[in-house]
C-alpha cells in the first residue's frame, strides 16, 4: 500500500459545527433611571397629553359628551361639530395632513415624535416607572430574576404585574369610553351590568396595553411600527439625530477622575457603558445612527450626567446634524423643509376652508324606477321621487324643497319640512310637467332644500324627469 | 360540489398546510453564519444584513397554523366536510333574522292590539309603514302611494274595494282579483262606440248625445250588474265608479272604448304569505292614514 501515486487516505472527523438559531429570542433589557434636561422635557410633553387622553371623555358640552365616537350611530362628535359618514373625506383629509406633519417634523427634528409624544414610549415609560417602584434599580432588578422563586420575589412580580394591569385598565376604559358613552360606561361596569362587547374592549386594551408597554415594548419599534422603518429616507444631513461625537471621544477608554486624557491617548469617552445601560431599545449609540433609536435623549441625559462628574463639557452625545459631526454647520432653512412648511400650510389652509364653508345639509334624491312616468288624463307626466333629506346641523330647521330645470314643472306634495337637528327624513313626491316643456325624453331636473331661517344651509341634487319616447 | 372537487380542494389544502409548516420548521435553524452576518450577496457595492427574525414571529405562525387546522375541522372549508360545528351561511342568517324579528316584534305586537284607526297617526308607525311600503307596495303603487296607470292612487277618498281599515287589511291580506269582462264580441264596435259615449257623458264630457242615449240602453243591460244604475260602482264587487273622473285604467275616449272592449284584470297580491300580522296591521294604518 505504498504506491508512490497515491495518497494515504485520511479518516477526517467533519469539524463541530454550532447551528444558530434564525429567531432571535428578545433579550430583556433593563434600562437604568436617569434623569436630566430632556427627561424633565418628556414630562411637560408627556404629562398634558396623557391627562388630555384621561380627562377629554369626561368633559360634556351641552349635555353630550365632548368627544364621542358614536359608531352604532355612525355620528362623530368632536366638541361642538358632529360629524356624518358623509364627511369621511374630511377625516381621512386630516390624517394625511397628521402624516404629513410627522414628515415635516422628523426631516426636521429626527424622531422627536418616537421619543416624547407617542403613547408606545409614554405608556412604556410609565411601566417602567412602576417597574423601578416595584422590583428596585436595575442592578436589583437583574439580581430578582436571577433570583430563584421566593415569597419576596412573588411579592415584588405581583405587584409590578397588578400595577402594569391596573394602569392597563384605565388605559382600556378611557379608550372605550371614546366610543360608549363614559357616564353609562362607569356605572354599568361598577354594578357589573356592562353589556358583552363593551367588556370585551375594555379587557382587550387592558390587556393589549398590558402587553404592548409591559411586554413588547421596543419590539412594537423595532418590528411593527412602520414609522420607524421608513424615517430613514426622510432623513438627511441635516436632520436632527442623537449621536455620539466620535472624533471627541474615541478612543474611549476608562481612567481616574483626575487624569489628562491626552496624556494617556484617549478620547473624553470613558466607556462607564451608562449610555448603553439606560437605552430602552438596547442599543449602543456609540456604534452610530441605527434604525432601532427613537430619539428619545436618555443616553444625552446619561452622558451628560457622566462628563459633569469628570468635569468635561456636555455634549458627547448630544442632538446634533451629520453635517456638523463633519465638522460643518446645521442648515436649518433647506429647501426640503420649506417646501414641506409650504405644503403643509396649503393643505392645513385647504382643510379649514373646507370645515369652515361646510354645509350640514345632505339632499339625495331617489327615482321611482319601476314606473319612469305616469301619464294623467288631461295628458301631463308625472315623475316620482324620494328625497332623502340629512339635517346634519344641531338644531331644528325648517326646509323648502324647490325644482328647477325645467319651466312650469310643479311639485306635487307637500313641500315644507321640519327637520330636528340630526334628523333623516325620506321624502315622497311626485313632479308634473307639461309635455310641450320637454324636449327631450330625459330632461335634467335639480331639487334644493334650503332652511327657510338661514338661507346659507341649502343643498342640492340632480335628478332626471322623464318623458314617454 | 362533485367528489372529485371536493377531494381536489381536500389534498390542495393538506399539501399547503404541510407545506409551509415544513417550510417554518426547515428554516428554523441554519448550520453557521458568516463572521460579518451578512447575506455574502454584494449589489453594486451595497451589502444586505441577514439579521434574525424575532423568535415571538415564529410563534405567531405556529398560532396561525394551529388556528387554521382549528377553523377546518370546527366550520366547512375542506371540500364537503360540513364541519364538526355544523355551521351555515343560511343558519346564521335565519338567526339574525329571528333575533332581530324578536327585538322588533315586541313594538309591532304593541301596536297589533290597537285599532288600525288609532294608530294611523303615530310617527313611528308611519315610519315603519313608509319603509315596508317602499318595499312591499311601492314598486305598482309609487314611492308616494299616489300610483299610476293601472294601480290606483291610495292617497285620495276614491277607493274601489272600499276605504275603511277592516277593508284595506282584507286587501291587503288577501289581495284582489279584479274582474272586468271584455265587452267587444257582445256590444260589436257599434256598441262599444255608444257605451264609451255614455260614460263620458256620465262624466260630464261632450258627447254625442245620439250615441250616448243608445250607450245607456247598453249600460243598463249589460254594466248595471256590477256599476249599479247611477254607475257609482260597488265596492263589494271591487266594481269602481264611472262618474268621479278617476280613471284607472285612463280617461280618454279611446282609453275607456279600449277598456269596455278588452275589459280589465286588475291583480293586487296576497300579502299575507309574505307579511306577518303584525306587519300587515301597521301597513294598513300606514295605507289608512295616507288621506286622512
Amino acid at each position: 500500500m505504498s504506491d508512490p501515486d497515491l495518497i494515504d487516505l485520511q479518516e477526517v472527523a467533519p469539524a463541530e459545527v454550532g447551528e444558530i438559531d434564525l429567531y432571535q429570542h428578545r433579550e430583556r433589557i433593563y434600562t437604568r433611571k436617569i434623569e436630566g434636561f430632556f427627561q424633565r422635557i418628556r414630562l411637560f410633553t408627556g404629562w398634558p397629553l396623557l391627562l388630555g387622553y384621561l380627562v377629554l371623555p369626561w368633559i360634556s358640552l351641552d349635555g353630550r359628551q365632548a368627544v364621542l365616537f358614536d359608531l352604532p350611530a355612525r355620528k362623530f362628535h368632536i366638541l361642538g361639530l358632529t360629524f356624518w359618514p358623509q364627511d369621511f373625506p374630511m377625516l381621512a383629509f386630516l390624517l394625511i395632513i397628521a402624516a404629513y406633519s410627522l414628515f415635516a417634523v422628523t426631516t426636521f427634528a429626527g424622531r422627536i415624535w418616537c421619543g416624547y409624544t407617542c403613547p408606545q414610549t409614554v405608556w412604556t415609560s410609565i411601566f417602567m416607572w412602576l417597574e423601578q417602584k416595584t422590583e428596585g434599580s436595575r442592578n436589583q432588578r437583574i439580581r430578582l430574576d436571577q433570583a430563584p422563586w421566593s415569597l419576596e420575589k412573588f411579592a415584588k412580580k405581583l405587584a409590578k404585574h397588578g400595577s402594569w394591569l391596573f394602569v392597563g385598565f384605565v388605559t382600556g376604559f378611557t379608550f372605550v369610553a371614546y366610543f360608549y358613552p363614559v357616564k353609562e360606561l362607569l356605572p354599568a361596569l361598577a354594578t357589573f351590568s356592562i353589556s358583552g362587547w363593551a367588556l370585551f374592549w375594555v379587557v382587550f386594551f387592558t390587556i393589549a396595553t398590558y402587553i404592548n408597554a409591559g411586554w413588547m415594548r421596543e419590539q412594537v419599534c423595532m418590528y411593527m411600527c412602520p414609522y420607524a422603518r421608513f424615517q430613514s429616507v426622510m432623513f438627511d444631513q441635516d436632520t436632527l439625530i442623537v449621536s455620539y461625537d466620535k472624533k471627541r471621544g474615541e478612543p474611549r477608554g476608562s481612567r481616574k477622575r483626575d487624569a489628562n486624557p491626552s496624556a494617556l491617548g484617549l478620547g473624553e469617552c470613558i466607556d462607564c457603558e451608562l449610555c448603553t445601560q439606560v437605552c430602552p431599545t438596547g442599543i449602543d449609540i456609540r456604534d452610530g445612527l441605527q434604525y432601532e433609536c427613537i430619539g428619545c435623549a436618555l443616553c444625552v441625559d446619561a452622558c451628560d450626567s457622566v462628563m459633569d462628574k469628570m468635569g468635561y463639557p456636555r455634549g458627547l452625545i448630544r442632538y446634533t446634524s451629520e453635517h456638523e459631526l463633519q465638522g460643518g454647520t446645521t442648515h436649518w432653512l433647506r429647501p426640503r423643509i420649506i417646501g414641506y412648511v409650504v405644503v403643509l400650510c396649503l393643505m392645513i389652509g385647504v382643510f379649514s376652508y373646507n370645515m369652515v364653508s361646510r354645509i350640514p345639509l345632505e339632499l339625495t334624491v331617489i327615482r321611482d324606477r319601476n314606473q319612469l312616468y305616469v301619464t294623467t288624463d288631461s295628458g301631463a307626466i308625472e315623475n316620482i321621487y324620494t328625497l332623502q333629506l340629512v339635517n346634519m346641523d344641531t338644531t331644528m330647521h325648517e326646509f323648502e324643497i324647490e325644482i328647477s330645470g325645467i319651466d312650469d314643472a310643479m311639485i306635487i306634495g307637500e313641500r315644507m319640512y321640519t327637520l330636528d337637528g340630526g334628523e333623516v327624513r325620506a321624502i315622497n313626491l311626485r313632479v308634473r310637467a307639461e309635455p310641450e316643456q320637454l324636449d327631450k325624453p330625459s330632461t335634467e331636473l335639480n331639487f334644493r332644500a334650503s332652511a327657510t331661517d338661514m338661507p346659507s344651509l341649502q343643498a342640492s341634487s340632480e335628478s332626471r324627469f322623464m318623458k314617454p319616447l | 360540489m362533485s367528489s372529485f372537487w371536493s377531494m381536489w380542494i381536500i389534498i390542495l389544502t393538506s399539501i399547503t398546510i404541510v407545506g409551509i409548516t415544513w417550510i417554518l420548521f426547515a428554516n428554523r435553524k441554519r448550520e453557521q453564519q458568516p463572521a460579518d452576518k451578512t447575506t455574502g450577496h454584494e449589489y453594486d457595492g451595497i451589502q444586505e444584513y441577514d439579521n434574525p427574525l424575532p423568535a415571538w414571529w415564529f410563534y405567531m405562525f405556529v398560532i396561525t397554523i394551529v388556528w387554521g387546522i382549528g377553523y377546518l375541522v370546527l366550520y366547512p372549508g375542506m371540500g364537503n366536510f360540513p364541519g364538526i360545528l355544523g355551521w351555515t351561511q343560511l343558519d346564521q342568517h335565519s338567526r339574525e333574522v329571528a333575533a332581530a324579528d324578536d327585538k322588533f316584534r315586541a313594538m309591532r305586537d304593541r301596536y297589533l292590539a290597537l285599532p288600525v284607526e288609532e294608530i294611523a297617526g303615530d310617527p313611528v308607525v308611519r315610519k315603519m309603514g313608509m319603509r315596508m311600503f317602499a318595499n312591499n307596495c311601492a314598486q305598482c303603487h309609487g314611492a308616494d302611494a299616489k300610483g299610476s296607470y293601472g294601480f290606483p292612487n291610495l292617497t285620495d277618498d276614491d277607493w274601489i274595494y272600499g276605504g275603511d281599515a277592516a277593508t284595506i287589511k282584507a286587501t291587503l291580506v288577501n289581495g284582489r282579483q279584479a274582474a272586468m269582462p271584455a265587452w267587444g264580441s257582445i256590444l260589436g264596435d257599434q256598441g262599444i262606440a255608444e257605451t264609451t259615449q255614455y260614460v263620458l257623458a256620465l262624466n260630464g264630457r261632450d258627447t254625442d248625445s245620439t250615441m250616448a242615449a243608445a250607450g245607456e240602453k247598453h249600460f243598463q243591460t249589460y254594466c248595471v250588474a256590477c256599476h249599479g244604475a247611477d254607475a257609482k260602482g260597488n265596492p263589494a264587487l271591487g266594481s269602481p265608479n264611472l262618474a268621479n273622473g278617476i280613471w284607472l285604467y285612463g280617461g280618454t275616449e279611446e282609453q275607456i272604448s279600449h277598456t269596455l272592449r278588452a275589459g280589465r284584470n286588475g291583480v293586487m297580491p296576497a300579502f299575507k304569505d309574505t307579511l306577518s300580522e303584525d306587519k300587515i296591521h301597521i301597513l294598513a294604518a300606514y295605507v289608512y292614514g295616507l288621506n286622512q
